[in-house]
């Protein structure tokens, strides 16, 4: 955190931020206690609720948990595009290039967001316009932040298409969305996110919703092309398989808060909270044989409009004791770049899996 | 694209064909011998069945429908009973008046229409958007011959700022057609533009929660060009719908405001035809409705693919 805040510096200065982030190791994104917050009739729910964590350059950072727990919520925040009305970014900070970005006005956040900041949403099949031409769709971007003329921005994206692996990109630039197969609009997708070469990019389950086959290209063309461009990744998922193959580092999410956060070995080898445990437990994994039984986590998971005092987990965990009910544990050191929110941390552990008979 | 034209042009004949048989069968088993009509009262029982055979009204009724459709595909729309002249030409001088009000208020509604719905949807929620939508419920709820009677009474009768009754044919002065034209085509837009606002409102703001409005933010987009070109087309299709079905619904209106403003083009035409039980001119204007409301929905399919690219391929 060298680079501490420079007051006066705009967010959106393409070609500014190297110089700032790589050289001195300091996170190139910070959270800061991000409060997203939702406000319904029946109540407020707090959907991310005290989030930080930091993203370095280059870094690819996992972020994990069941359906509801707020992932796309904070990915939503840090582009400052949470529907408001419900929604509103009720407190905290997104520091970027020293920056915080929920301070900058609209016009500003406008030229992060698609330039420095890209993200890649998990429907495929609706997060293109219908009506619009690829083409169009991909030069969009390329004019408004690269300042390119229409002729440039067309042959940039044809190039782009081909380094996403569309064949045949010059026809496939005149078509539409919908003469596309769901891999290959994830494709363009990618293609438009990493057309201005963003800082960022936050990929919001890009592959859920794609056959398995079609995931594993797609998650490795991410890959790949992050390392080419130097782009930090945060990868959002409720697959561990993917984030363990993945990602560097992990953070795991349950009801509005991160539970533990860690090395991505470390949360897969030594798990030290118990929501962290009930996942690997519950999902298949390939990369370890096995003939073990899934064990769901039991129990559901609570609404987010009046959560109680204490651990949002207690009712479903195995480890829960008195205290559990009253204090609600915040982020505890538990390892060197390992942090679990955990009183009894030091007693959770992987159990065998157990054998099928 | 041409293959999807020709494909809906293919699919409105037997539409054309099965509202022929209608036409011509409703007046078929119609009350009232058209023989005695023409022939008045002093006609006797055998200059009647003279008539008769000379019209052909003792063929047949499949004989009788099919020489009517072959005329009429030649474009012979046959002779009025009552005036013995061409329908044809009794029609040309009420075209004008007719066609006139019609893009008039089809225009006008588009316009306020679309206008105001995209207004309400870009300020949804705020007092503006609240404002015209009740101008809307309002627009929807006022009985056309209610407003009719209370803008003639108001800025014809007392203020005199237009002629109560009377029309002022296009070649008298454009500016006096217009003038002239000013009420019956208020009256008749203010209906169709309450629609048309409300549904390119609710319709903008579907579009708008779509996720690929969402990908336009995640670029960078000014939120008004996300506004204009990515949301305004996929919002297009439903209100194209609403102005086609609007356009379908003037010819049925006009019956009434020519009527009441005194125009002198088709509805009164037909109002009379009725009145005199002129058969020829009631189903020559029949057709000619049928033949419109075809159209209509041929340019609304046509318009449609040129928004939608999913309609096109
Ligand atoms: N537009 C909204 N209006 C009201 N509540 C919302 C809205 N968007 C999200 N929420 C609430 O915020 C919470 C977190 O949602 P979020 O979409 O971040 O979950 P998620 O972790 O991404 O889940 P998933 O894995 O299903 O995508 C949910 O409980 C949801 O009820
Ligand atoms: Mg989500």
């Amino acid at each position: 955190m060298t680079s501490g805040k420079t007051n006066g510096k705009t967010a959106g200065q393409k070609g500014s931020g190297t110089s700032n982030g790589a050289s001195n190791n300091g996170p190139l994104l910070q959270i800061k206690d991000l409060q997203t917050y939702f406000y319904s009739p029946g109540g407020v729910v707090k959907a991310v609720d005290g989030v930080s964590f930091d993203l370095r350059e280059s870094e690819t950072l996992g972020l994990v948990g069941e359906s509801g727990c707020g992932k796309s919520v904070t990915a939503l925040s840090i582009m400052r595009l949470i529907p408001d009305p419900p929604g509103r970014i009720v407190g905290g900070q997104v520091i970027f290039n020293g920056v915080d970005l929920l301070q900058v006005s609209d016009a500003e956040m406008r030229k992060v967001r698609g330039s420095e900041i890209a993200m890649i949403f998990q429907e495929p099949m609706t997060s293109l316009n219908p009506v619009l031409t690829i083409e169009r769709q991909l030069t969009e971007p390329l004019e408004l932040h690269m300042s390119m003329t229409r002729r440039q921005a067309n042959a940039r994206a044809s190039e782009l298409l081909e380094i996403v692996g569309i064949p045949d990109p010059e026809s496939r630039l005149r078509g539409y969305p919908h003469q596309m197969s769901g891999g290959q609009r994830q494709r363009v997708m990618i293609a438009m996110a990493l057309s201005c070469n963003p800082k960022i990019l936050i990929a919001d389950e890009a592959t859920t919703a794609l056959d398995v086959t079609i995931q594993a290209q797609i998650l490795e063309l991410m890959k790949d092309l992050t390392v080419r461009f130097g782009t930090s990744l945060i990868i959002i998922t409720h697959n561990l398989g993917v984030v363990a193959r993945y990602a560097n580092r992990v953070n795991v999410m349950y009801a509005g808060k991160i539970r533990e956060a860690g090395d991505a070995e470390d949360i897969y080898g030594t798990p030290k909270h118990p929501y962290t445990v009930g996942l690997l437990q519950s999902v298949p994994r390939l990369d370890v044989a096995t003939t073990a039984r899934l064990a769901p986590i039991r129990g559901e998971i609570p609404s987010l409009m009046n959560l109680p005092a204490g651990c949002a987990f207690r009712d479903r965990c195995d480890w829960a004791v008195e205290r559990c009910a009253v204090d609600d544990p915040p982020l505890l050191d538990v390892g060197k770049t390992h942090t679990s929110a955990c009183w009894e941390h030091a007693r959770v552990e992987l159990k065998k899996r157990v054998a099928a008979q | 694209m041409w293959a999807y034209i020709a494909q809906r042009v293919l699919t409105s004949i037997p539409v054309i064909l099965i509202v022929g048989v209608v036409t011509f069968s409703l007046l078929y088993v119609a009350p009232g011998d058209p023989a005695a009509i023409i022939g008045g009262d002093e006609a006797s029982p055998e200059q009647l069945e003279q008539i008769r055979h000379q019209l052909g009204f003792d063929q047949p009724y499949h004989i009788q429908l099919g020489r009517w459709f072959l005329r009429m595909l030649k474009g012979d729309l046959g002779t009025s009973i009552f005036s013995k002249r061409e329908i044809r030409e009794l029609m040309a001088p009420r075209l004008q008046p007719t066609i006139s009000l019609g893009i008039q208020v089809i225009f006008l509604s588009a316009l306020l229409g679309v206008s105001t719905g995209m207004l309400a949807a870009w300020k949804a929620g705020a007092r503006l958007d609240r404002g015209l939508m009740l101008f809307a419920v309002l627009g929807f709820a006022t009985p056309g011959f209610w407003l009719a009677f209370i803008l003639i009474w108001g800025l014809a009768v007392n203020l005199r700022w237009f002629p109560v009754i009377g029309y002022s044919p296009i070649g008298d002065g454009i500016i006096k057609h217009l003038h002239s034209m000013f009420l019956p085509v208020l009256v008749n837009s203010v209906l169709a533009s309450a629609f048309i606002s409300r549904i390119t409102r609710s319709a903008m703001l579907e579009v708008l929660r779509e996720d690929y409005i969402r990908t336009a933010r995640a670029k960078g987009l000014a939120e008004f060009r996300v506004f204009i070109r990515h949301a305004f087309r996929p919002a297009a299709i439903p209100v194209i719908t609403v102005i086609g079905a609007a356009m379908a619904s003037l010819a049925t209106g006009f019956v009434v405001t020519e009527r009441v403003f005194g125009i002198p083009g088709l509805g009164r035409m037909l109002v009379e035809a009725i009145a005199r039980r002129d058969y020829p001119i009631i189903q020559a204007l029949l057709m000619s409705v049928a033949t419109f409301y075809i159209l209509v929905n041929l340019v609304v399919d046509i318009v449609y693919a040129y928004v939608d690219p999913r309609i096109r391929y």
